[in-house]
């Protein structure tokens, strides 16, 4: 019997409909302001060579005020000069490499770490649940911050360091959300037909039910990525960040933090930029949670 | 009830069992660099050696532990090897310290999280809805390191209001607390006031509060008498666990303003490898996290029947 197939329309590939809701954002102002946050400092990031006017660790003029001109005329210090007579602008251009190849990435650790724990504690339950569980328990009760200040300051901060203590702090937060998607999405029907059909654990585990899992998954990356940024920030804030002199925000604000009450315009600057930086992340995970509530 | 409240001490007991372990392997990492922090980096290796010696730091790290947890237990936390005094004398006013600024900044966000949570959520999708939670999400978005700075920029630099550091040399100063806690309020009330919103408007959606609605009671009565009873008890677990969060998250703050609290003091142990001091510190903060996450649990039971009784 011919059966006629010219009115079903072929499934779309996964990534493709992955691309499709994520493009759905913008329905949503608050996403889609969020979004150019984020481009905008991206490209920043990309351009910093061509875009920045001075190079970010050329001492100049000391503690100038911002919009004063270079000594031969020729410049203008948009946003000030530090103590050392680096140009602000510069160095906050640059800085946005730092935290914007370093956050995404240990945001992925996090994540690469904490999905198969979430997926094993979920699907397998019994043993393998009560172990995984009490673990991120434990990692858990203690203050986030605490943790990561006791990592760096013991193990010495780079950043690979930083990394590695995002990813052990966070897989677990991300286990939790994990777990509780999967429990709901185990009982399913069709992971029950991929089970009839005998198909491996690890299989139904990553294919059946780790798509189905995306949306909220997708919004919790964005919060987490701002969270990353703040931490980051925070390490350099408390002198734990990364080594001098490559700028790097949180160092910038710590390393004149004393001086902010005299000269606000050494610290002022970089804590708009990474403040804008989070919010970006924020804007885009809220109009995500919104777009997606809508269907 | 008993049974629930003994398991949790439990798990509370295993806990900072495990937390403590963990630290004490990870301080093992780096042997030696104590003596440096304690003598100086111009002492010599002979002199390390003798100082490490003298405390006990080339026993086995099993046994260091032991000793530390059967003296830990009998009430003696060691000495600072920083302060050089017993941990307690140094930990128990530095903590409250942190209990006065984390009271205040309650007593600022409780209220005012309440109240904008409750008038966004009302009208799900109004504009004071939208205007309320895209404030709170900047809000949220300003970390403390950032806005800290920037408060002070505004409050000491330009208008001249406020000192610009907490340290309370001269005895206790109110004004000394408007800062640090102008700042931990304005980054902590974003999140309070969302999760009650989405609380308060998942109530508007319940059918009594449609039947409220529709038998043409006052807007101010079903809101007052109906809506906000049930509203009220997710945000009384959230507000719950930032106690928790305030223990750790004023580390920022007491360090830019210089406020002798616990923050600052696990901060300065950290940095100087101080084994005791962070293993007290640590073991206060697991204790409160998980005592405020019981609290939280029992209250949320006493608050909502439904719980109780199924």
């Amino acid at each position: 019997m011919a059966v006629d197939t010219q009115d079903v329309p072929r499934r779309e590939s996964g990534l493709l409909r992955t691309l499709k809701g994520i493009a759905l954002i913008r329905e949503s102002a608050v996403g889609v302001i969020g979004l150019t946050i984020i481009v905008f400092w991206v490209l920043v990031a990309l351009l910093a060579d061509v875009i920045a006017p001075f190079p970010p660790n050329q001492n100049y003029i000391p503690l100038a005020t911002p919009l004063t001109p270079t000594l031969d005329g020729s410049g203008m210090f948009w946003l000030g000069t530090d103590l050392q007579g680096r140009d602000i602008l510069s160095r906050i251009i640059h800085g946005s490499r730092k935290v914007l190849m370093l956050a995404p990435l240990a945001t992925l650790c996090a994540y690469a770490v904490g999905i198969p724990m979430g997926l094993a504690a979920g699907y397998k339950r019994g043993w393998v649940d009560d172990v995984l569980s009490f673990l991120s328990n434990v990692i858990l009760s203690f203050p986030i911050l605490v943790l990561y200040v006791i990592i760096i300051a013991t193990v010495g901060s780079s950043a690979i360091n930083i990394l590695l203590a995002v990813t052990f702090a966070s897989a677990p937060g991300i286990m939790r959300i994990v777990r509780g998607l999967v429990l709901d999405l185990r009982n399913r029907e069709y992971v029950f037909a991929a089970e009839t059909r005998g198909e491996p654990g690890w299989r139904i585990m990553l294919i059946e039910i780790l798509p189905n899992a995306r949306g909220p998954l997708i919004v919790d990356a964005c919060l987490r990525v701002g969270y990353v940024i703040i931490t980051i920030g925070v390490l350099g804030f408390l002198g734990l960040g990364l080594p001098p002199p490559d700028p790097d925000w949180g160092g910038m604000i710590n390393e004149f933090r004393v001086m902010s009450m005299s000269f606000p315009h050494m610290t002022v600057f970089p804590c708009l930029a990474i403040s804008s930086l989070v919010l970006g992340f924020n804007l885009l995970a809220d109009g995500l949670r919104e777009v997606s509530l809508r269907d | 009830m008993l049974i629930f409240v003994i398991r949790r001490i439990g798990t509370m007991a295993l806990t900072m069992l495990v937390v403590s372990i963990l630290l004490f392997l990870l301080l093992e990492l780096q042997p030696g660099n104590v003596a440096i922090k304690v003598l100086g980096p111009y002492s010599s290796e002979e002199q390390r050696n003798l100082w490490l010696e003298a405390n006990g730091y080339f026993e086995p790290v099993y046994q260091r532990y032991l000793s530390w947890l059967l003296n830990f237990v009998t009430g003696d936390f060691g000495e600072s090897v920083r302060f050089k005094v017993p941990v307690g004398e140094i930990l128990w006013p530095r903590l409250a310290n942190t209990g006065i600024l984390a009271a205040a900044t309650l007593a600022v966000v409780v209220p005012i999280s309440l109240l904008l949570g409750v008038l966004a959520g009302m009208r799900e999708g109004s504009k004071l809805d939208r205007t309320i939670s895209v404030g709170s999400i900047i809000t949220t978005s300003i970390p403390e390191f950032a806005s800290a700075p920037l408060l002070g920029a505004i409050f000491v630099f330009w208008l001249g209001w406020l000192p610009g550091t907490s340290g309370m040399i001269d005895g206790f100063d109110i004004t000394q607390l408007i800062l640090p806690v102008m700042v931990l309020a304005l980054y902590d009330f974003g999140y309070v006031t969302r999760m009650t919103r989405a609380s308060m408007a998942e109530v508007m959606m319940t059918h009594y509060i449609r039947t409220a609605v529709l038998k043409g009671l006052p807007y101010r009565v079903v809101i007052m008498k109906h809506a906000l009873r049930n509203a009220l008890i997710a945000p009384f677990t959230v507000i719950m666990l930032q106690i928790n969060w305030l223990l750790s998250g004023v580390i920022v703050v007491e360090f830019f303003f210089a406020y002798k609290g616990f923050g600052a003091l696990l901060l300065e142990a950290s940095l100087n490898q101080d084994i005791f001091m962070i293993e007290a510190c640590a073991m206060v903060a697991v204790f409160v996290a998980v005592a405020t996450q019981t609290i939280a649990d029992l209250g949320y039971t006493y608050l909502n029947p439904r719980i109780r009784f199924s």
